[in-house]
Order: structure tokens, then C-alpha cells, then sequence
């Protein structure tokens, strides 16, 4: 098997997850801070599930509002790219694997990251 | 309750659960979901869409303390993630059509057997070295250091511990758990690897697993800002401090106090599903 090794791939993987959930954790913090700048209004109902905003179930939605610092939106941007830390890992492992013209497994982590595409898709529009 | 109370309350707790998750090695999205419903009486989804993203978040945030041990194999990782995004795909959709009182006794189950199998005195390893066809095709196989010396291994049993995997899979989609006590019994017990092989590559697959239902959850509008920033925050730091306090040993006392804890709410889970409460 030539370069770049499972032990040099791991390492690069573990650095890029430790990175994306530094930034996706900044960004839930900021909006936060901003939700909180009204700490004393009482906190909606949920005890009964009325699912959340329509504005904040769609990444179109959610980019938006983020843009216009609305304090939710951002913490559901934050989310987002925490959501989107492992799927650049296992788009790092597509690569990775390419490189090492490993078919086999370049496949499969194609598989998993088509998998994991629909999914996203789902929130997408 | 204000915002601000009702955020110090779950960020608290949440680090509390972060803390005791990391030092005892169980996780500690297994309690936030019966904390935040019992305690907090939110409601069953928004409690999973919560403990989801915290799941990826520690998931992640650990990889870096794993993979410096060099024992997540990321092969096996990969192939077996196959099942479990499959699976989680599923449990997501079963979380819209089942009731909330079954998640909650599904729930309440998982909890007990998360904590039996911790409690469960691990014997002499039995590492499978023989290789079989299917392993050797799907190159699950490798080694690993162990006191100096390369142990090798290859994967015993594939099909079984695949279908494990995608049971692994739809329970977390389901409840929102990264099911690493499930993940483990498939690699540990099933495909014969060896423990700290399983453990590692499980707290690898957590994160891919739990980020393909989560794309559904929001979509669904499961994931509600004002519950899931504390808990998130909150056990990502709890589970940061707890890696940084105790990198290896992991406290017996602690772990059999936590076992018991995981009993408590799995039966309490059980009873408000059972009764209707949740």
C-alpha cells in the first residue's frame, strides 16, 4: 500500500473533527450569548412538541437568518457544521483512500457519504 | 422558568452528564435524554434532537485522544458505518411513526442493558486471528500494539456483527444515542476483535452514525435551538474536563455509581412510557 498510510490518515482526520467542532461550538456559544440577551422572558412550552420554526429547519432558511444575526438561527448554523464535521470525515476517507488506490474501500466510503447526503438532503429545502 | 434559569439548569446538567459520560466511558447522551424529560418534562423529540448533537459533538471532539493510541481501525470503522447510517436512516423515520411512550420504553431498555453490559466483568480476550474469506475480501483485519508487542487480528463472524451494527444504527436514529454499548457488542462479542479495538472504532463511528439522522431530525424540527446550545455546550465541556482529568484509568466506583444510575432512569423510563407520563 503506498501514502499516505492508515496511521498518517487517522492522525489528519482526528485534527480536522478536533477543528470542526472548535469552530461548530464558537458559533453555538456566539448565538447563545445573543439568545440570552433577554434572560428573563419566560421559555415557550415544551412540554408538547409543536416542532420548531419552519425558518429553522432548512439550511436555506437557517443561512439566511444566520447572515441577519438572528440569535437562533445562528446556533442552528452552529449545529450545522457540527452535523457537517463527520461527513467531511468520511469525505477526507474518499480521498484518502483514492490516494492509497484502495477501490474497495474508496467505494464504500462513497457509499457512506451518499448515505449520509440523503439525509441532509432531507433538510435542505 | 426564564431563559436564563432554564439555560444554567441544562448547561449544568448537561456538564455533569459530559463529566460522568467521559470518565466512566459510557457517554453521556444515554442521560440526557431521560434527564431532559423526566426533570425538565420536554417533550421525548426535542430531548433526542438535543442529545443527537451532543453525540456528534463528543464523538468528534475525542477522536483526537483515540486515534493518538493508534487503535481505531478505520477500515472495520468504515464498512461496518455502511450498516449503521443505514440503520440510523431508518430509526429517524421510525421516530416520526412510533408513539412517544414506546421510545420511552424502547429508551428505558437500552438504558438497562447500556448499564448491565458495563457491569459485566470482561473475561480473557478471545481475539479472533484465524482469517475467513469474507474478512480477508472486505480487508477487515490489523494490528495493534499491546504491550510492545504487534497483537494481529482479523474480524470473526462479518454478517452477524454487520446486521448488529444496523440495529446499533436504527436505535440511535431512534433515540438519539450514540448506542456505543450495542456498537462495542458487535466488534467485542460478535466479530471477536479486540476490546480496545472496539471501543475506539466505536466512539469513531458515533459521530457518521448519529450525523445521518440528524440531517432528518432538523428537517423534522426536532433540533430546537434553545434546548439543544446548552445541552451541547455543555456536555462537550463536561466531557473535554473529563478526558483531560483521567486520559486511561477509568474509576470503578464511579463507573458502578453510574451503572446504577442508568437503572434508576431505565426504569423510570419504562414506568412514565408505560403509563403514559412521557
Amino acid at each position: 500500500m503506498s501514502h499516505p498510510s492508515d496511521k498518517e490518515l487517522d492522525a489528519s482526520v482526528a485534527r480536522m473533527l478536533l477543528v470542526g467542532v472548535s469552530i461548530a461550538a464558537l458559533v453555538v456559544f456566539a448565538g447563545g450569548i445573543l439568545l440570552l440577551r433577554q434572560p428573563l422572558i419566560p421559555i415557550p412550552d415544551y412540554t408538547h412538541f409543536h416542532a420548531v420554526d419552519p425558518s429553522l429547519r432548512s439550511i436555506k432558511g437557517i443561512l439566511t437568518s444566520a447572515f441577519r444575526l438572528n440569535p437562533r438561527a445562528l446556533v442552528q448554523f452552529g449545529l450545522i457544521l457540527l452535523i457537517a464535521t463527520p461527513i467531511a470525515r468520511v469525505i477526507y476517507c474518499v480521498f484518502g483512500f483514492a490516494r492509497q488506490h484502495n477501490k474497495l474501500y474508496t467505494g464504500i466510503s462513497t457509499l457512506v457519504l451518499l448515505i449520509l447526503l440523503y439525509s441532509l438532503s432531507k433538510g435542505a429545502h | 422558568m426564564s431563559v436564563l434559569l432554564f439555560t444554567a439548569l441544562l448547561f449544568g446538567t448537561s456538564i455533569l452528564a459530559g463529566l460522568l459520560g467521559a470518565l466512566t466511558g459510557l457517554g453521556g447522551g444515554v442521560v440526557i435524554v431521560p434527564v431532559l424529560t423526566l426533570l425538565f418534562h420536554v417533550d421525548i423529540r426535542y430531548a433526542i434532537g438535543a442529545s443527537l448533537v451532543s453525540v456528534i459533538a463528543t464523538s468528534s471532539g475525542a477522536a483526537v485522544a483515540y486515534v493518538r493510541e493508534g487503535l481505531s481501525n478505520i477500515r472495520i470503522g468504515m464498512f461496518l458505518e455502511v450498516a449503521t447510517t443505514l440503520g440510523a436512516l431508518l430509526g429517524a423515520y421510525l421516530t416520526a411513526r412510533i408513539s412517544s411512550h414506546w421510545i420511552a420504553i424502547v429508551f428505558g431498555v437500552v438504558l438497562l442493558y447500556s448499564a448491565l453490559a458495563s457491569f459485566r466483568k470482561r473475561k480473557h480476550e478471545d481475539i479472533s486471528t484465524t482469517p475467513n474469506a469474507l474478512a480477508t475480501r472486505l480487508e477487515l483485519n490489523g494490528c495493534y500494539p499491546d504491550a510492545g508487542c504487534e497483537v494481529e487480528y482479523t474480524a470473526a463472524r462479518v454478517p452477524l456483527g454487520f446486521g448488529i451494527m444496523f440495529g446499533a444504527g436504527t436505535l440511535s436514529g431512534l433515540l438519539g444515542i450514540g448506542s456505543g454499548a450495542v456498537k462495542v457488542l458487535a466488534m467485542d462479542q460478535a466479530m471477536k476483535l479486540p476490546f480496545k479495538v472496539s471501543t475506539t472504532t466505536s466512539n469513531f463511528m458515533i459521530g457518521v452514525t448519529a450525523a445521518a439522522s440528524a440531517g432528518i431530525y432538523l428537517s423534522r424540527g426536532y433540533i430546537d435551538p434553545m434546548i439543544a446550545m446548552p445541552v451541547m455546550l455543555g456536555v462537550l465541556t463536561g466531557a473535554v474536563i473529563g478526558t483531560q482529568v483521567l486520559v486511561k484509568t477509568r474509576p470503578h466506583t464511579l463507573k458502578m455509581f453510574f451503572g446504577f444510575v442508568l437503572i434508576l432512569l431505565g426504569f423510570e423510563m419504562i414506568y412514565s412510557g408505560w403509563s403514559g407520563r412521557i
